[in-house]
């Protein structure tokens, strides 16, 4: 096949030709869905903002304790596996929701919630055993920048954890109709985003990466 | 004529996964975490490289994330969640490789601070 046939030939694909002046307008699934994250993309640029004040100020500890002494390794691979595993199962979650299995639906978001649970878990014993050591939050701006920046994310795993019961009890009450479809929908992208950006706090944070 | 609805657009983490594509996106993503995790504490790499490793491990991982778990593509339906991916990578590293930068120009331009306290005097 010669340049110009390649160039020429019709494009395979499922893609709508007709102008998108006559398309009319798009459907609700992907308005929402769009919607949705376009408002994950702008809570990841909220975030960004808190990775780079940690970044500036992680060498200032003030003469407190810095990141090696505090941090330990094994414990944030667990808490990264429990974030990890429950981001798959919230895949599942997802696939039982197309499926409209409400007892599937319900099994993977038990599992999902209960992972989520155990990260939030480990994570708060982490918080209160810094504070009990005096490396709470008021110590240093290396701590102020920590506690912000991992804290803040924290409590997004906080508000997914309700969302997820409040979306279970609208399954129970409402059962698959499309309004809690697309809520779900939202939700099971909230939580994969959050996995994304423990992915910058474990190996900016914990693991130390510097530039 | 489709009528109302269009065809080919897509939602962020809809329809286009399978069983398959999760278990991947696990497994890769569990490789590039333990992967991070050795690199982190390895003498076998030497020690500058670390962190620029580091970081192509943690973008890898995003990268599988999105590919894996949101299922955006580069392909035709997806053009307008992928170009607000862009967007939002393009505002991410603006933010935080400019606070990085200044604030280690002011650093590295600022009166240490005993001079500072003499000139006060």
């Amino acid at each position: 096949m010669s340049l110009a046939d390649h160039l020429t030939a019709p494009v395979e694909d499922d893609e709508d030709r007709t102008p998108y002046s006559e398309r009319g307008p798009a459907p609700i699934d992907v308005v929402a869905g769009f919607g949705f994250w376009l408002f994950l993309l702008s809570d990841i640029v909220m975030f960004s903002a808190l990775f780079a004040a940690y970044a500036v100020l992680a060498d200032h500890t003030a003469g407190g304790p810095d990141g090696v002494k505090l941090f330990n390794r094994g414990y944030v691979l667990i808490e990264t596996m429990c974030l990890l595993f429950s981001s798959f199962t919230c895949g599942m979650c997802s696939l039982a929701i197309e499926r409209r299995s409400a007892p599937a639906t319900y099994l993977w978001a038990a599992v999902t919630f209960a992972l989520g649970a155990a990260f939030l878990g480990l994570e708060l014993s982490e918080f209160s055993r810094m504070i009990a050591e005096d490396a709470g939050p008021t110590r240093s701006a290396f701590l102020s920048a920590f506690f912000t920046l991992v804290g803040t994310h924290g409590l997004h795993v906080t508000l997914g954890l309700l969302w997820f019961v409040s979306m279970m009890a609208q399954v129970a009450t409402l059962g698959f109709r499309p309004i809690v479809v697309r809520r779900l929908l939202c939700l099971t992208l909230f939580w994969h985003a959050l996995d994304i950006v423990w992915i910058g706090v474990f190996t900016i944070v914990y693991l130390g990466a510097r530039w | 004529m489709n009528g109302p609805t269009r065809k080919g657009e897509r939602t962020p983490g809809k329809g286009h996964g399978s069983v398959t594509t999760y278990l991947a996106g696990l497994g890769f993503a569990i490789v590039l975490t333990l992967a991070s995790f050795w690199a982190a504490g390895t003498s076998a790499v030497w020690g500058p490289a670390v962190p620029i490793l580091l970081a192509a491990l943690a973008i890898g991982q995003m990268g599988v994330h999105v590919v894996f778990f949101f299922h955006i593509s580069s392909g035709p339906g997806d053009a307008n969640n992928f170009l607000a991916l862009v967007f939002g990578i393009f505002v991410v590293g603006l933010v935080v490789f400019g606070s990085i930068l200044i604030m280690a120009n002011l650093d590295a331009n600022m009166v240490p601070m005993d001079k500072l306290m003499k000139m006060q005097r």
